[in-house]
């Protein structure tokens, strides 16, 4: 099968490459690109470790072929740190509030909950655990990863971070 | 996963997209969100050699308003229908199902035409359109033409779409101002499709039910439109004789398949509660 040139920027650079049209957007981020923070889970849509950041939009990179991305402005785990290193409030708040265990679906977590922050900056408990619940934590860690997103939220907007009483 | 190789296409107009496909035949598939078609095809159930993505055409996306009718373009996402304040306002039980479709990263590249052209009994939007009254404008080489949701399911991926055929976009009429609405859907866990699940619009005038329409999704190799189930409901005020005679009017009509969400008897028997449950919140909700 021909292969397509496909040119898109990922993490602020312009990146390209030659495609087969069935290649799927995860395969050309972690092979072509060699960024390997994207994981790969389930390959059925269900378990959210290959979520990357497309146009403003969370989606499932294993679901979405790379001549489908041509053009789009993604965003992986890997472009998640501050600008100068440093950990963003999301990063700091899975490290402080422990939101991982094996660590396999946190790229996923994070960049999901990323865009969730984007769209609603103080979401409830509640919010956030419909707003991730397209991830699969497989260790079952969701309670930590719930208090790592508040705690980013509190950074972001600025107050102090209150653990809820359990 | 890897899917079958295929050719990409990417038509900027719904003529240019008609024309590949009747030029390519039945190798060809449009590809809308892709939420359905690319698991299938990762699993090789589907196998495609021409693929026609539907993106790249500016028309098939927006919500609008068409006298009484709200119409909605094809290639919408559910993300976009759940932030459309018509939607919310207007009928209010489609943002009430998008939400209980699949999860958020689905939800973005979903789309409201996929859900209810691709004839999966699984889907939810289906079932709704046949109790909210809905019409599909399809698009072909011979023009274009309107067919009523409650006409449109044949079979399991079956439905009226002709080869070359295109489902451009979705004409729901505006449900009266007080109306009581209600989906409700059992599953097992986010993202899975409904074991059973049930759709209500009804108006209520004087404490009895004035008009009512049922559907439902996932108990049948189609959407059911329960018109006896509404029938049993018309002119009472929901008493237990009522509900009992609706859910068993519409477990009637079902026919599920027995799997991982359990056995016939059992799909019959939630898919009553469910047409119960959500008459009575609809009931509820109504002014």
């Amino acid at each position: 099968m021909a292969k397509t040139h496909v040119t898109m920027k990922v993490n602020g650079a312009e990146v390209e490459g030659l495609v087969e049209p069935r290649t799927l957007l995860v395969h050309f981020i972690r092979e072509n690109l060699q960024m390997t923070g994207t994981h790969i889970g389930c390959e059925t849509t269900h378990c959210g470790a290959c979520t990357v950041d497309i146009d403003g939009m969370s989606v499932k990179s294993c679901t979405m072929f790379a001549v489908q991305a041509e053009g789009s402005d993604i965003i992986t785990v890997e472009g998640m740190a501050n600008a100068d290193g440093t950990l963003s409030a999301l990063q700091e708040g899975f490290r402080m509030m422990h939101g991982l265990q094996c660590g396999f679906c946190t790229p996923g977590m994070i960049v999901r909950a990323h865009r969730l922050l984007k769209e609603n900056s103080s979401p409830s408990e509640p919010e956030i655990r419909m707003g991730i619940s397209g991830n699969i934590c497989r260790c079952t860690g969701y309670q930590n990863i719930v208090k790592a997103i508040q705690y980013a939220a509190a950074k972001i907007n600025g107050v102090e971070f209150q653990e809820a009483a359990e | 996963m890897i899917p079958g190789s295929f050719s990409y296409h990417r038509p900027a107009s719904v003529a240019d997209a008609v024309k590949l496909l009747v030029d390519l035949g039945e190798d060809a598939r449009p590809l809308a969100g892709g939420h359905s078609l690319v698991p299938m095809m990762k699993l090789r159930l589907a196998t495609p050699t021409h693929l026609v993505d539907l993106h790249g055409i500016a028309g098939l996306k927006g919500i609008s308003r068409d006298g009484q009718n709200l119409v909605i373009g094809a290639m919408t996402t559910q993300h976009e229908l759940l932030a459309s304040d018509d939607v919310a306002k207007a009928v209010p039980i489609l943002h009430e199902a998008a939400l209980l479709i699949a999860d958020p990263q689905v939800r973005y590249r979903g789309t409201i035409g996929g859900n209810v052209a691709n004839g999966d009994p699984g889907n939810d939007m289906p079932a709704l359109m046949m109790t909210l009254g809905a019409s599909y404008r399809l698009e072909g080489a011979g023009g274009a033409r309107d067919v009523a949701a409650a006409d449109f399911y044949q079979g399991a991926y079956f439905t009226a779409l002709e080869p070359g055929e295109i489902l451009t976009s979705i004409s729901v009429p505006v449900p009266a101002a007080g109306h009581g609405y209600a989906y409700e859907k059992l599953k097992r866990k986010v993202g899975d499709y409904a074991t059973a699940a049930a759709a209500v619009v009804l108006t209520m005038s004087g404490g009895k039910v004035a008009t009512c329409s049922i559907g439902l999704t996932n108990v049948h190799e189609t959407p059911l439109f329960a018109v006896d189930a509404a029938k049993a409901v018309i002119g009472t005020s929901l008493d237990t004789a009522a509900l009992k005679k609706a859910a068993a009017a519409a477990s009637a009509i079902m026919a599920p398949a027995a799997d991982a969400r359990g056995p016939v008897e059992y799909r019959k028997h939630v898919g009553g509660i469910m047409v119960t449950r959500a008459l009575q919140r609809a009931a509820s909700v109504a002014k």
